[in-house]
């Protein structure tokens, strides 16, 4: 018995056994389900996000309303009289993020541009394999280095020396505690540097060989070649990893929140201690005995969701410009 | 020729610069594995493995019930997010639909940036909320959820490098899709998708923030996955910050077990990665 199949594609026509049809009705259903459950779990993905930018607002809501505008610009947070400016908050989380951007942004792209052009080729695999376990390293073992080792190290040697020379200035006045501003930074830069030097690197890497064999052939030197050819064509995809590290900054908690002083406060100097939003939602979230407290810790994560959202996207793109969609980045 | 002798100098000014460089952001590396290995190494003992912890104050103890609580929050965030991810990512490199995949894809990059305490807020709102006490679900939860977008975006990079004639031999035996899919094209990115598995276990073994107010911890053993769960990074945090010298001792001796799980398992991600290039080279 043969019977050509209808409808089947690339098969049209083609005259085929009965048993061999029905199998294959049975297979159609297979894969209809198969679809169904792949469907689902992309399905499940996206309610994530949705659900996780929904739960935020949901929960931030009395806040907002009972705050407003006033959440962000002012700085008295006392939990007591149901008080909440996040100003010292977001403060903290910018400078403190934007300190560490000053060590490991040049560091970082230094330390790809040599894996990546210039280092002899026997080093870079297991260079770049030491800088990708240093990513790997869990927050919390920085922050007990930091505790115990970073801290100390500043109270006793950086910060005096600092003090007596550059004193004059604000950003290095006070007394020197060790936790403060300058040791999250320090901190934060040594936890964003692998990211921004591993990213970096597979931008270098995504630059196509004809740039570099052009320069090269017109007699430039290995490195007037990275300056001209390699750095300017992946520019775009550069500043896309730095915001990607920046991303890391911003939302890093516990080895910021083992260093930084944990005090609301607002102060010039690096010295000072400090707060940022993620350390204060890992200090007093489980503490929160009101409900319009709860709901204004929840307005700062939504807040860092938002800023890290912001980054994120604006990097991604940034960097997938030169990379080609396809590549994802590793972390 | 003094433009060209400038310019040589300049490339070799730079190469040192970007060498430096390179060593300035390995030596935090050397200098924390030091402090570890010293600190860690000689406060490790056969207590730290089997005994729980001693009432505060009291020196002594281990942190038996963190190790296990560590490796339940693993298992159960592997239960909730690798179907997930995987077929996830499996959706990505197959779907010929063009604008679904890309927004998908932008999702998980934006989802893996997004703070991890952030993503703790969700599972408190989603689980802690409903049932009114913290308890391990709630924290493998959290975890499940950073795992899926780091596990779907390596599956569908593996997946896409499986050749298009594997699928279409298999076609041509007259398998059905699905049956390909799930039979040819996962078994050969195997290992590739448990490089990416085990990549996601290295950064969720040290997360700390998201479990803070989701497992929470407790200081006795395992009473259920309903129940409050101790974990070693939160262990290691609450003890980092304690007034106790004999609690920074084993704060130092936690860390030091913590990297070298998550080491060991990056560092097997690896290996499995070199033998699969191996493999599709040859």
């Amino acid at each position: 018995m043969e019977q050509s199949v209808t409808g089947g594609g690339a098969a049209e026509g083609l005259p085929l056994p009965r048993a061999f049809l029905a199998r294959s009705r049975g297979a159609a259903w297979g894969d209809r389900v198969f679809m169904g459950i792949v469907r689902g779990c992309v399905a499940v993905f996206v309610l994530i996000m949705v659900g996780i930018v929904a739960a935020l607002v949901y929960e931030s809501l009395p806040a907002i309303k009972h705050f407003g505008w006033r959440f962000i610009v002012t700085s008295n947070w006392d939990p007591v009289v149901e008080s909440f400016g996040a100003l010292p908050f977001i403060y903290g989380t910018l400078v403190s993020s934007l300190l560490a951007m000053c060590f490991a942004v040049p560091l970082g792209i230094g330390a790809a541009i040599y894996l990546a052009e210039l280092a002899p080729f026997w080093i870079r695999p297991p260079m770049g394999f030491l800088i990708e376990l240093l990513a790997a390293v869990p927050s919390v073992v920085y922050g007990l280095w930091g505790i115990f080792v970073l801290a100390p190290w500043l109270r006793v040697w950086l910060q005096p020396a600092l003090g007596k020379t550059l004193g004059f200035l604000p950003l290095f006045k006070g007394p020197p505690y060790g936790v403060g501003m300058l040791a999250a930074g320090i901190i934060l830069a040594v936890m964003t540097v692998p990211f921004i030097a591993t990213v970096s690197r597979e931008v270098l890497l995504a630059v196509p060989n004809t740039q570099r064999e052009a320069a090269l052939a017109l007699g430039a030197t290995r490195w007037e070649t990275t300056r001209l050819a390699v750095l300017r064509y992946g520019r775009s995809g550069l500043i896309g990893a730095v915001l990607l590290g920046l991303g890391r900054a911003l939302g890093e908690t516990m080895a910021v929140t083992m260093v930084i002083g944990n005090r609301p406060e607002i102060s010039a100097s690096l010295f000072a201690p400090g707060y940022t939003m993620a350390s204060v939602l890992a200090n007093e979230f489980t503490e929160a005995t009101s409900d319009l407290y709860l709901s204004a810790l929840v307005e700062i994560g939504l807040l860092l969701l938002g800023v890290t959202v912001l980054v994120n996207a604006l990097a991604r793109l940034l960097v997938w410009s030169v990379g080609g969609s396809v590549k994802a980045v590793r972390e | 020729m003094s433009g060209l002798s400038r310019r040589r100098t300049a490339n070799a000014v730079m190469n040192v610069l970007a060498g430096s460089a390179a060593f300035v952001v390995i030596l935090p590396l050397v200098l924390v594995l030091a402090f570890l290995i010293y600190q860690g190494g000689t406060s490790l003992n056969l207590d730290f493995f089997t005994r729980l912890p001693k009432p505060v104050g009291e020196p002594g103890g281990g942190m038996a019930n963190a190790i296990v609580g560590t490796l339940i929050l693993i298992a159960l965030a592997c239960g909730l997010g690798l179907p997930v991810g995987i077929l996830g990512g499996l959706y990505l490199a197959e779907s010929r639909d063009r604008r679904i995949p890309w927004v998908v894809r932008f999702l998980a990059d934006v989802l893996n940036g997004v703070p991890s305490i952030v993503i703790g807020i969700f599972a408190y709102t989603l689980v802690v909320r409903p049932m009114r006490h913290f308890s391990a679900l709630a924290g493998g939860v959290a975890l499940g959820v950073i795992m899926v977008p780091i596990v779907l975006r390596t599956t569908e990079e593996i997946v896409r490098l499986v050749p298009a004639s594997l699928r279409e031999a298999g076609l041509a035996l007259g398998l059905p899709q699905w049956k390909v899919t799930v039979r040819v094209v996962l078994t050969t990115a195997r290992a590739g998708i448990i490089t990416g598995v085990m990549v996601a276990i290295a950064r969720i073994a040290g997360e700390t923030a998201p479990l803070l107010f989701t497992a929470f911890g407790n200081r006795f053993g395992y009473h259920g996955l309903d129940q409050p769960i101790a974990a070693l990074a939160l262990q290691i945090f609450a003890y980092a910050i304690s007034p106790f010298d004999d609690w920074h001792r084993q704060a130092w001796a936690g860390a030091l077990v913590l990297i070298s799980m998550v080491f060991l398992v990056s560092l097997a991600a690896r290996l499995a990665t070199s033998g699969l290039q191996r493999q599709t080279r040859r």
